[in-house]
């Protein structure tokens, strides 16, 4: 079995793993990162989204091996300590979640919009989400969570 | 309790689990595990439709790592004769549809199940098995199964004497439709096909159970009612209830679809039989081709309004889809359809037909949207034909107090003229429309429901509050219980948290289903706070030396209720609750209550299109819903429930269903091809929340959640009429099809 080393939220880990273990079920499984959720097996949902070497990636569209010497961060490398992230104090505050289960994905997805367009509108907020279902909100709240979580960011 | 001195019902409050969400903390169906935890895997049928002669496992069983294999003969059986009520279920159908059993009914169907170290070894078993099949002809629609000459799924079923995949009737009758129609000045017949949607929650189907050396069961499962899971898996396995420990997991959607099993039981049983902690997760093919959907239908409605706008006569027949076992909602579809209005003569009946599809499951208002769907276009198009606005005829027909719905109840106090009031008089309804814009209307209804719930309020020994119900929270129910608690203990809500019990820890609550959550809990868990607010007061008492009778509960203090009481500084809860030992001990009150006094809801949708006419594509442009909501006790999870059933509408209506291949197999079990609506597909969805508290409720309450399904479907075709002068009479209406009409109605021209 192959070994692969990586960093994950900010911690180099190094294990062996069959060849074909998808980056999600790596960091699920083997890690114990279960706030990376799958929710497909076609790469639509974006339930998996987290970063690799900064930018947004659906961890089950690629092999553990292939995220080899990668900076990856997941949901639960965002808060610092007990301090919430803006974005996800924004999904907290403004109630941008139901059951919460697109919820890490959707954060993930909005952060690295923000990074790109640092002051997006609704409609890119919309476009950009494409790649994240949620079945429960109809998106209203989550669009008005990454705009106040877009602003706090630039705060 | 007066609305204007509340403190937290009615504030949007923080949800209590709202940190665990974000962070990726909270634990779903699939993020438990154990020291030695193997995988279990299903063996499905690859046919629509076949005897299942023999299945030889022993390949499966010699393979290394292999550790168990389960058939149909390792799960309780029942005889298909008798039924055997859980419920809204029927457990012999539950056991043909967790493992199938004489036959295989659909393309998807559990045949036998494995558990293996890994995943992968559990995938090679499941190759290994072998299954002799007899494969039968197979029918999937409802026009082929009601057929004479049809292939019969089940032998034992009989209509009209005969054999027959029609499974059940459903009928409502009231006055005389035939009297009524001679009274009408327009009478209009339409008839109508809905496809099978699939609910779509995010999160698969997913379990972990370990059944110990002594057969005690503990399940960690994402479902609608730990409870449910408990009692199906007992009866499915013949492990008493009290053995099994059922402990629910954070629930990534269900809208029905979770309120029955499917991986629980063959997890225990392949637990048992291994001695290993098996776990179990479905991939989404594996939820779109077995889980339940909703029924697809056809229906026919006819109804007959006088000049001056009154609805005289309403018949409507409607034949739902079952999936491969009985149990059609036809009970939502048929009760529901003439629910909003005010008509003398009613006449409705449901067909329950079986075909070679999975078994249906509930979907948000189970039936109603199918009943609805008809009604509402009908009634857009007799509106047309004498000349008034559609909203009007709504508001001159619509159901009040005192008026008998056809179902049976006479309706008490509810809100639904208050629907189409704010309707009609809301900006939305002012906004001028472009070409190829339209705007249309729909309303709805569902019953929803009481039933059991219990709760536990426990005052903790630094004088905060511990609160536990039995229902997993789907929607942000703990965050409406936190309101609720805190205002009547007058408290700030940060002080209760609210946590959901497992089998073991919290007595028998019903499930999360049927708008009944907040109705029913919100009961208990006032009914549990009122018990410890009375002991807190005894316990003032106490230690004033009066009277309990004269002792006040205000804002988190006792207090002396009147100068005559006596004059004592007042108690606060903190206080209270460090004296407890010395006052009689723990401070606590549990309920347990068959709740009652559900009243219905009712939604008036208003949506804007406008169509692509190159592409067929049909965009919603604005979105309002008008409900009467009882009370929102938190407005913000409120609004969600009716923005997200809205939306789920719009997906139904312009691109969902299964599409079935010439095989029998479903052809697009997955994201990709059954198409969900996407953010971007999606305009804000505005609410207007209007409270006519329900007056069986302590605090209004009436359930949300059901009725934003209801409205959307006609709401979306009577705008597509709007915008283009085309009627549709079947869903999806999505771009091939808009298109095919488009391109008739130029032919036509
Ligand atoms: S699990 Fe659905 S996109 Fe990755
Ligand atoms: S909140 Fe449930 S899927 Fe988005």
């Amino acid at each position: 079995m192959p070994t692969v080393s990586m960093t994950v939220n900010g911690e180099s880990v190094s294990s062996e793993v069959e060849p074909r273990t998808l980056l999600v079920q790596y960091l699920r499984e083997n890690l114990g990162l279960t706030g990376t959720h799958v929710g497909c097996d076609t790469s639509q949902c974006g339930a998996c989204v987290v970063h690799v070497n900064g930018k947004s990636a659906k961890s089950c569209t690629m092999l553990a091996v292939q995220a080899e010497g990668s900076e990856v961060s997941t949901i639960e490398g965002l808060a610092d300590g007990d301090t919430l992230h803006p974005m996800q104090e924004a999904f907290r505050e403004n109630h941008g979640l139901q059951c919460g289960f697109c919820t890490p994905g959707m954060v993930m997805s909005a952060i690295d919009l923000v990074q790109t367009n640092s002051d997006p509108s609704e409609h890119d907020v919309r476009e950009w989400l494409e790649g994240n279902l949620c079945r429960c909100t109809g998106y209203h709240n989550i669009v008005k969570s990454i705009l106040a979580g877009a602003k706090a960011m630039q705060g | 309790m007066n609305d204007a001195n509340n403190k937290w019902i009615g504030k949007r409050t923080i949800r209590p689990d709202g940190a665990d969400k974000v962070t990726g903390q909270a634990t779903f169906g699939a993020d438990t595990t154990m020291p030695g935890m193997i995988w279990g895997k299903v063996l499905r049928s690859p046919h629509a439709h076949a005897n299942i002669r023999s299945i030889d496992t022993s390949k499966a069983e010699s393979l290394p790592g292999v550790k168990a294999v389960i058939t149909s003969a390792d799960v309780t059986n029942y005889s298909p004769e008798k039924s055997v009520i859980l419920g809204i279920q029927d457990m012999r159908w539950m056991t043909r549809n967790v493992m199938a059993r004489e036959k295989a009914l659909f393309h998807g169907h559990p045949v036998a199940a494995v558990a293996a170290t890994s995943q992968k070894i559990a995938d090679q078993a499941c190759k290994l098995i072998e299954v002799d099949y007899e494969v039968l002809p197979w029918v999937v629609e409802i026009d082929d199964a009601i057929k004479s000459d049809a292939p019969i799924l089940h032998e034992f079923i009989e209509f009209e004497g005969k054999p027959s995949n029609i499974a059940g009737t459903l009928e409502h009758k009231k006055g005389d439709v035939q009297t009524g129609f001679e009274e009408a000045d327009v009478i209009v017949e339409r008839s109508f096909t809905t496809r099978p949607v699939h609910q779509g929650y995010i999160e698969p189907h997913a379990c972990l159970v370990s059944v110990s050396a002594d057969g005690r069961a503990t399940i960690w499962s994402s479902s609608q009612g730990q409870f449910m899971v408990r009692a199906m898996t007992s009866m499915l396995t013949d492990i008493p209830q009290s053995s099994i420990r059922a402990i629910p997991a954070e629930i990534g959607g269900g809208f029905g679809g979770k309120t029955i099993v499917y991986l629980e039981p063959l997890a225990t049983i392949l637990s048992k039989k291994s001695g290993r902690p098996v776990k179990m997760v479905m991939s989404r093919e594996e939820v779109m081709r077995a889980s339940g959907p909703t029924s697809g239908s056809k229906s026919t409605v006819k109804m007959g309004i006088k000049k001056d706008g009154s609805i005289v006569a309403a018949q409507g027949t409607y034949y739902l889809q079952a999936g491969a076992l009985p149990g059609s909602p036809i009970r939502g579809a048929v009760g529901c359809a003439f629910a909003p209005y005010d008509i003398p003569n009613v006449h409705a009946l449901g067909y329950d037909v079986v075909s070679n599809r999975s078994k249906v499951a509930a979907y948000r208002a189970p039936g109603a949207p199918i009943g609805a769907f008809a009604v509402e276009c009908v009634i857009d198009e007799i509106s047309e034909a004498i000349g008034m606005d559609p909203l009007e005829v709504r508001l001159k027909n619509a159901a009040k107090e005192g008026t008998q719905a056809a179902h049976g109840p006479v309706y008490p106090r509810i809100g639904y003229y208050e629907t189409v009031e704010a309707a009609l008089s809301h900006p939305h309804r002012e906004i001028p429309l472009g070409k190829f814009q339209g705007r249309g209307v729909a309303s709805g209804f569902w019953f929803n429901a009481g039933g059991e719930s219990s709760s536990q309020v426990n005052i903790t020994e630094d004088g905060n509050v511990v609160v536990t119900t039995g229902h997993p929270d789907i929607g942000g129910s703990r965050a409406s219980i936190a309101n609720i608690t805190a205002e009547l203990l007058g408290i700030d809500y940060k002080r209760v948290s609210v946590l959901i019990g497992d089998t073991a820890t919290i007595g028998y609550s019903n499930l999360t289903g049927g708008s009944r959550v907040l109705f029913a809990s919100g009961m208990a868990v006032t009914d549990s706070t009122e018990k410890v607010i009375v002991s807190l007061k005894e316990r003032a008492a106490k230690i004033w030396d009066i009277d309990p009778e004269a002792v006040d509960w205000e804002d988190g203090y006792a207090r002396p209720a009147g100068a005559n009481a006596g004059m004592f500084d007042p108690l606060s809860l903190e206080e209270l609750a460090e004296r407890a030992t010395e006052t009689g001990g723990p401070i606590g009150a549990g309920s347990q209550l068959n709740t009652a006094g559900a009243e219905g809801g009712f939604a008036t949708h208003m949506c804007d299109v406008e169509v692509d006419i190159d592409l067929g594509i049909v965009r919603i442009i604005r979105y309002t819903s008008f409900q009467d909501v009882g009370r929102a006790v938190h407005p913000s999870y409120v609004e969600g429930q009716l923005q997200g059933g809205a939306a789920q509408g719009i997906g139904w209506a312009l691109n969902e269903e299964y599409i079935y291949d010439s095989e029998g197999r479903v052809d697009n079990p997955g994201f990709l091809d059954y198409r969900m609506p996407v953010c971007s597909d999606l305009p804000m969805l505005d609410t207007v929340m209007i409270e006519v508290p329900n007056p069986k409720h302590p605090q209004g309450v009436r359930g949300v959640g059901e009725v934003p399904l209801v409205p959307p479907l006609a709401a979306i075709r009577n705008a597509i009429y709007d915008a283009l002068g085309i009627r549709f009479y079947g869903l999806p209406m999505s771009p091939p099809v808009v298109l095919e009409a488009l391109e008739q109605g130029e032919a036509a021209e």
